[in-house]
């Protein structure tokens, strides 16, 4: 095959496999396959009738087999489903199914034949050790649905039979030799070469076959050490689960059960740590996130869980009280991260300095735009009289916002208590309920 | 407001938690002699039947109880005694249970968090007649009118839109305003503050606009 026509399979390997965000990713299809599953994957993944995806196939067959090769990728790089579903095909699926590939097949031999990318006599002996090799790879799909199966991960011999037994070895064997001879044939009937560049040519057209033959099971081995990598993250998962409960919970029970004289005390405790668990299980990075989220495209989470983590905090770290309200929701993105953390600053103020029990904070979505008011019946202040080695507050409050495009104002007076008020606008359409 | 030579204000109470119900007949009693604890109950049929006999001025109103909640013990008690007044109370986040006790013909929601001062205030306020909407109330009720992809159609505008000024004074509710503030903030007076607030409520009980168990479904309140 020329570069060309490689790239330009590449090309279409490429436009499939580019995951599109919010699609699932592609597995090839387990059951009603004709070889591989490939087209029924791919027709599942994009939603279209699976016979427009076997005669696309079959019609870029022409294309000197690019057709093939891309289905051969594909094979070999798209996962298999590890469900059976019941969808079993019909016998007209099937006898399409047949037809196009003796089709595509066809077309490749014919244009390579007729475009002289290959010499009419290689052909033969090219369909044989391809033939050959979906064999050997169909054996490789089998054998892995086997170990889905039995759940078995038992070292290189199971790799490669997967508890299939003699009709697995068999069939792997047949595979082997029609690939062997295929590429036997091709190397014998190379003309009047001397030895040496005879021996040469064997050697390499073996390593080429071996290479061809055990790449399933090579990238088998690699998705078992990463299935491996997966469990080990789970297992740390876990662990760190349980210490994060010794850590919080079992604290709070114990000390709960120490305060039991003290019943403000108690509730007091309890809510901090109702409250912060509840942070913890479904905040922006909790653990009880719903289990649909990719692991790699992890949304932030959304506007209001953001900053109900930052109240609770305020709440656990300064012992007062924060009531949040928040109308509407948003995904969280840049400018609304930035939002939360100056509302959080803005609490901490209020916090620190108003000297209350109690900071309001109420939030509101709106389509252009996304508000927070931070309120507290404290002290007040003159913003004015701010001495010049406190101004990191408001200063770092303002600069937060206006680095975001947002605006923060500050309405306070002494004896007054203080609002700090956080506009950010948002794109349209980001103000979702 | 209220004068000292006032009666105090008969509160019958009900929830489910004996040991929640004592704590506030402790705090009641102690702090203040401008509201009597008349009775409690921890369930629906304990309650209508407590109701009735106590003939309470005031209830508090579990919104969480089993069988039914708070608002089952509106629906059964209301016909009888329309003028028991309802304040309803709760540690739940989840609107659509606010929302519906309300419906049911509450006057108000605070949370349980309120501190005792503020509850007294919240319980002579609505024997008063008044609405109590505290922060969370105001902001649930916006969200529930809010113009938003899927909500329901406005068939009565009377009735399933809050005008402008009812929403600046929901904002500010929200916000954590006293009617006082509120009225200087909006410079109108707090018996005008007081009717928006009543009218808000109003249509809250009566609006037949939003579909709230998806509106809360989309707001993902755990």
């Amino acid at each position: 095959m020329t570069m060309d026509h490689v790239q330009e399979a590449l090309d279409h390997v490429a436009t499939d496999q580019v995951a599109i965000p919010d699609k699932p990713k592609m597995f090839r299809r387990r059951s009603g396959r004709a070889i591989a599953g490939v087209a029924g994957g791919l027709a599942d993944h994009l939603g279209v009738p699976v016979v427009w995806v076997r005669t696309a196939f079959a019609l870029l067959a022409a294309l000197n087999g690019a057709g093939l090769l891309a289905y051969g990728l594909l094979w070999v790089f798209v996962q298999q489903q590890t469900e059976e579903t019941a969808k079993a095909p019909t016998s007209k699926e099937r006898q399409q199914a047949f037809g196009l590939i003796a089709l595509g097949v066809g077309l490749a031999v014919a244009s390579g034949t007729l475009t002289g990318f290959i010499s009419g006599w290689v052909a033969v002996p090219l369909a044989v050790a391809m033939i050959g090799l979906a064999v050997v790879w169909r054996e490789a799909d089998e054998s892995q649905r086997r170990r889905w199966r039995v759940g078995a991960k038992d070292g290189f011999a199971g790799a490669f039979l997967g508890g299939g037994g003699w009709s697995a070895a068999i069939r792997i064997v047949a595979g082997v030799a029609l690939v062997i001879t295929g590429i036997g044939v091709v190397a014998l009937r190379s003309g009047s070469l001397d030895q040496v560049q005879f021996a040469l040519i064997a050697v390499i057209a073996t390593l080429i076959g071996v290479a061809v033959l055990t790449i399933p099971f090579w990238l088998r081995l690699v998705r078992d050490l990463s299935d491996e990598r997966k469990a080990r993250i789970r297992t740390d998962e876990r662990a760190e689960i349980a210490a994060h409960l010794h850590d919080s919970v079992l604290q709070t029970l114990a000390l709960i059960q120490k305060q039991s004289e003290q019943p403000r005390e108690v509730a007091r405790l309890a809510r901090s740590q109702e409250r912060e668990l509840r942070g913890w299980l479904y905040g922006p990075n909790g653990y009880g996130k719903p289990a649909e989220m990719d692991e790699e495209t992890a949304t932030t989470g959304q506007l209001s869980e953001a900053l109900a983590t930052a109240c609770g905090e305020v709440e656990d770290t300064f012992a007062i009280s924060v009531g949040q309200v928040v109308v509407g929701d948003a995904e969280l993105d840049d400018s609304l991260v930035a939002l939360v953390q100056a509302a959080r600053e803005a609490i901490v103020n209020a916090a620190k300095h108003a000297g209350v029990e109690e900071v309001s904070v109420f939030a509101e979505v709106e389509p252009t735009s996304v508000t927070v008011f931070v309120r507290d019946r404290g002290k007040g202040f003159d913003p004015d009289l701010v001495p010049d080695d406190r101004h990191g507050l408001a200063d770092s409050i303002r600069g937060r916002m206006t680095r975001h495009g947002g605006t923060c104002k500050v309405r306070t007076a002494p004896g007054e208590g203080t609002e700090v008020q956080l506009a950010m606008p948002v794109k349209a359409g980001k103000g979702a309920a | 407001m209220t004068d000292s030579q006032r009666e105090p204000v008969k509160v019958f109470l009900v929830d489910d938690h004996a040991l929640f119900r004592a704590g506030v007949r402790t705090e009641l009693d102690s702090i203040t002699d401008e509201v009597r604890v008349v009775g409690e109950a921890g369930s629906v049929a304990e309650a209508v039947a407590g109701i009735a006999r106590t003939k309470p001025q005031v209830v508090l109103l579990d919104v969480h109880m089993p069988d039914g909640g708070g608002a089952e013990v509106l629906r059964r008690v209301r016909p009888e005694l329309p003028d028991v007044v309802f304040l309803a109370l709760s540690v739940s986040d989840a609107a659509e249970d606010v929302i519906a006790v309300i419906r049911a013909g509450a006057r108000g929601y605070v949370t349980k968090t309120i501190s005792s001062k503020e509850l007294v205030r919240a319980v002579v306020r609505v024997a008063d007649g008044d609405a109590v909407f505290s922060p969370r109330l105001a902001g649930f009720v916006l969200d529930a009118f809010a113009d938003r992809p899927g909500s329901a159609p406005i068939s009565d505008p009377e009735l399933d839109l809050l005008t402008p000024r009812e929403r600046d004074v929901l904002r500010l509710l929200a916000r954590g305003y006293a009617y006082k503030e509120i009225a200087s903030e909006l410079f109108i007076s707090v018996k005008t503050v007081e009717t928006h607030v009543s009218s808000v409520l109003r249509k809250t009980q009566l609006s037949n606009r939003y579909e709230l168990s998806r509106w809360a479904s989309d707001r993902r309140l755990v």
